[in-house]
């Protein structure tokens, strides 16, 4: 802790940094109002996959930046899980170096340009700006800047390949290609280690490609970081599931000396209630799948995607956010959100919340589906809803919600997508039975070294946190990465 | 990748492929099937392992056309390759020494049916196979069915060739011949649903292969669920194989045509740009 803080103020007081600081007086740059994030008009983008955010200009991120104190106690720092240098990124933003800003995001984060569009940055960085805590205003943008930064260095093509280390002919591998693994594998590629990515899909990238639609993350921006990954010597095998393909043994027995486990918390739930089963009622993952992995949508796309005029979507997170916004665009008239609990818990990101509600999504809060009702075909025609009320908070913290009785009402949905959260993908720890797990099927892990409780396999991302967020999943492949490289090294000494 | 090494026709509509994949020809046993996808934006669906050479690392699966995408695998010619083939995918067939077994395949459920034979013989049980079809030419590997059979009974609707009669015929005079210990149902679902019944009034343990829809197979899209006393499972990961006894067949039958209207239409489309099977699909 002190020698990060003794690291953070001696660059803190670099020439550049004391000049940038004084060119504008901090009350000037206080008054500064936050940019505005550029985006497709709402009427048009429902009608395509566009991206809804266009980025800033050149323009818009300086002046934006310039707005960052470059305060000597960063506390916007502590807010981030991998403890991004903001002050210093944002600042070489305002001086122009936008590709030097790209660098310090990569001292510490893998994808920042996934991480610039994704992150709950309301809740992380942003929650803890000075702007937020003290002024009360808005705070500096964080995100739209990471995002800024790390696209200038993607179009520039100049995407910096980090230095490695001298191969040292050690195997390893990696199970799942989502954030967690992706930045695992390019940091033990980094210190000189063989690294293969096995990848139960027949697509790498996990979430980023069959989960979070192009609309929101276009699916270049993580290509041309898987691309940089092979360009380091990742080597990449889709199409193989470990633990089917090939057990943990047999990959031993080929060489590999020890394996990190990122293979998510991808099995969707359902709620168990009447109907359920019908025709039209999906889970989120199977819906986003068909349109983002299998490109459902498209016209010379062989995989078919039920659609209806009528679509609800049970659920509050970005997954139903996700799935209900994508509704919309494959031409629903209706598209509705039902969340049990109100507008305040939801644990959407605030801007899809917000970008969903410019796009007509309707928002029945304080209700909850109890059954399914459906035609001689077996297709959902409607579901009864029940109202709900908020009672004492749980054990979350949140106010449970209670059903009031007597308050159930009919909706007409053709389409429903279940969006109630997602357990733990079980095929590796089901394959390795000395694997310590825990009830909720989550793996094992030491809080520090994520080493699980087989030594030379470790695990991070959202199959020990259950779901997560991407920038926590990315932080776990980096800090098991050095764990695993330090067991190795003693390992192999 | 996954080249395709030999080819043969057993109708017009079923055909037998060779395909290099030594990794899964290693890993894979009886009852577990591979997830396949032709063309970058092809779907991807399942077909049962109906046998493997691990020595030289191939698989053998048995497909019969219905709709674009088993249509596309069977236009691919020897040489050609599998864009994207995974596996080996669901839970392995509990096979053990039980005694008498009554095996039931109707249809191209046979090829799935071929490698559970074969292992519940060699696992030193007495197999009474019974195979049905709507016609003669649509009866397949009755030759390598009978190889691991103590007694073959085949069934036609129309009498073409064995016994005329439904599956459940066949399977009415084994059970009135002897004690069965276990019965095993692979085939359409409406089959399965009658031959189930028909087990059951019988008090005969009875398991069936599932052929849901399924996307991914893995387990992450729930497209493959279904009823099992009561519970929803996927048959992806939980099966394919379950008590034939508990499943919600109606349940089964209304999903599984989910998407016909949609399959049917993509299918005419397809056909009328490939006039000639042979060709080679975009
Ligand atoms: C629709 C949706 C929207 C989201 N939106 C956001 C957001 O806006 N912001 C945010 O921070 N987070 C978001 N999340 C959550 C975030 O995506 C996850 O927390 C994150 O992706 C977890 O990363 P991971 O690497 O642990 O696993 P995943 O991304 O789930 O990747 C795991 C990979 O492992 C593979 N795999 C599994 N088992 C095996 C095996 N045995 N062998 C080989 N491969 C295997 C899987 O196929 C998968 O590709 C969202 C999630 C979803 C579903
Ligand atoms: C575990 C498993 C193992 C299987 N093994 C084999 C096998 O060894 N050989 C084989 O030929 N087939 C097998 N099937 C069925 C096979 O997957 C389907 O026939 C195939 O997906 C149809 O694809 P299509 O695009 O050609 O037809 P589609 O256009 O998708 O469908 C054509 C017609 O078939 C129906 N249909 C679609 N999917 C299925 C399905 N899964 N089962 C039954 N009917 C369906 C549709 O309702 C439609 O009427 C298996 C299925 C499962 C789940
Ligand atoms: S990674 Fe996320 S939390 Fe950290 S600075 Fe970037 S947006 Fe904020
Ligand atoms: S096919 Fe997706 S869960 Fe079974």
């Amino acid at each position: 802790m002190e020698e990060r803080d003794t690291y953070l103020k001696s660059e803190r007081s670099q020439p550049w940094r004391e000049d940038l600081r004084k060119l504008i007086s901090n009350k000037e740059r206080t008054n500064m109002v936050r940019v505005k994030m550029n985006e497709v008009d709402a009427q048009v983008r429902i009608k395509s996959y566009v991206e809804v955010n266009s980025g800033l200009s050149m323009e818009q991120a300086q002046l934006e930046a310039s707005r960052c104190i470059d305060c000597p106690n960063p506390t916007c720092i502590s807010g981030c899980p991998v403890e991004i240098n903001i002050p210093k990124f944002v600042k070489r933003i305002e001086q122009g170096e936008f590709l030097e800003a790209a660098k310090v995001l990569k001292e510490t984060s893998t994808l920042p340009a996934v991480c610039g569009r994704v992150c709950p940055q309301e809740k992380q960085c942003e929650a803890n700006c000075f702007y937020t805590l003290k002024l009360k205003k808005e705070p500096v943008a964080i995100g739209f800047l990471e995002r800024f930064a790390a696209d200038y260095e993607q179009a520039s093509g100049e995407i910096s390949i980090p230095e490695i280390k001298e191969k040292n002919g050690v195997k390893v591998g990696c199970i799942g290609s989502g954030p967690a693994g992706l930045t695992f594998a390019g940091e033990m590629a980094k210190s000189g280690y063989e690294v293969t990515v096995f990848e139960a899909l027949h697509e790498i990238g996990g979430v980023l490609k069959y989960g979070i639609p192009e609309f929101r993350l276009p699916n270049r921006v993580v290509d041309v970081e898987i691309d940089a990954l092979k360009r380091m010597g990742v080597q990449f095998e889709t199409n193989f599931i470990v633990g089917k393909t090939a057990t943990i043994e047999d990959l031993k027995e080929e060489g590999f000396q020890a394996f990190f486990a990122g293979s998510g918390a991808g099995l969707p739930r359902f709620m168990g209630i009447p109907g359920e089963n019908y025709l039209g009622i999906l889970s989120s993952n199977e819906y986003l799948t068909r349109i983002n992995l299998m490109h459902a949508a498209e016209l010379d796309s062989d995989t078919p995607v039920l659609s209806g005029k009528n679509v609800m979507v049970i659920g509050g997170g970005n997954t139903a956010m996700d799935s209900v916004r994508t509704a919309k665009r494959l031409g629903a008239t209706r598209a509705m959100i039902v969340y049990r609990r109100s507008m305040d818990e939801m644990p959407a990101r605030i801007e899809e919340i917000e970008h969903a509600k410019e796009e007509g999504i309707e928002f029945m809060t304080l209700a909850n589906p109890i059954e399914y009702f459906a035609d001689e075909k077996g297709r959902v025609k409607s579901v009864k809803i029940q109202k709900m009320e908020l009672g004492e908070p749980d054990a979350s913290g949140r106010r449970r919600p209670i059903p009031m009785e007597g308050s159930e009402e009919i909706i007409e949905a053709e389409t429903v997508v279940v969006s109630v959260g997602v357990s733990p993908n079980p095929i590796v720890p089901d394959s390795l039975p000395d694997l310590e797990t825990t009830k909720w099927g989550t793996i094992v892990v030491n809080p520090d070294s994520l080493q699980s409780s087989i030594p030379e396999m470790f695990a991070g991302g959202d199959i020990v946190r259950g779901g997560a967020t991407v920038i926590l999943a990315m932080g776990d492949g980096r800090r098991a990465a050095q764990a695993m490289h330090k067991y190795l090294t003693n390992k192999n000494a | 990748m996954y080249e395709i090494l030999s080819k043969e026709f057993f109708s017009e509509n079923v055909v037998k492929l060779v395909i290099h994949a030594p990794r899964i020809a290693k890993a894979r046993r009886a009852g577990h099937f591979v997830i396949l996808k032709i063309g970058e934006k092809g779907e991807r669906f399942p077909l049962t392992i109906a046998g493997a050479d691990r020595e030289n690392g191939t698989i053998t699966l048995v497909v019969q056309k219905v709709g674009v995408s088993s249509r596309k695998l069977v236009a691919l010619e020897v040489g050609e390759c599998i864009t994207d083939l995974v596996g080996p995918l669901g839970q392995a067939t509990h096979i053990e020494h039980k005694g008498t077994i009554l095996a039931c395949g109707g249809g191209v459920g046979v090829a799935p049916l071929l490698p559970i034979v074969e292992a519940y013989k060699k696992a030193g049980n007495r197999v009474i196979t019974v195979i049905a079809a709507r016609s003669k030419d649509l009866i397949i590997l009755e030759d390598q069915i009978k190889e691991f059979s103590d007694e073959l009974i085949v069934m036609t609707d129309d009498g073409s060739h064995g016994q005329k009669g439904l599956v459940t015929e066949g399977m009415e005079a084994a059970i009135a011949r002897e004690k069965i210990d276990e019965a095993i149902i692979i085939g359409p679902a409406v089959m399965m649903k009658f031959a189930a019944m028909c087990t059951k009034k019988h008090n005969i343990p009875t398991m069936v292969s599932l052929n849901t829809i399924m996307v991914d197979g893995t387990g992450m899209c729930g497209a493959c669920r279904i009823t099992v006393a009561g519970k929803t499972k996927f048959v992806c990961v939980d099966g394919p194989e379950f008590d034939a006894h508990q499943v919600d067949f109606d349940e089964m039958l209304l999903r599984l045509n989910g998407y016909k209207e949609i399959e049917k239409a993509a299918e005419s489309t397809y056909l009328n740009l490939n006039t000639d099977s042979c060709q080679i699909p975009s």
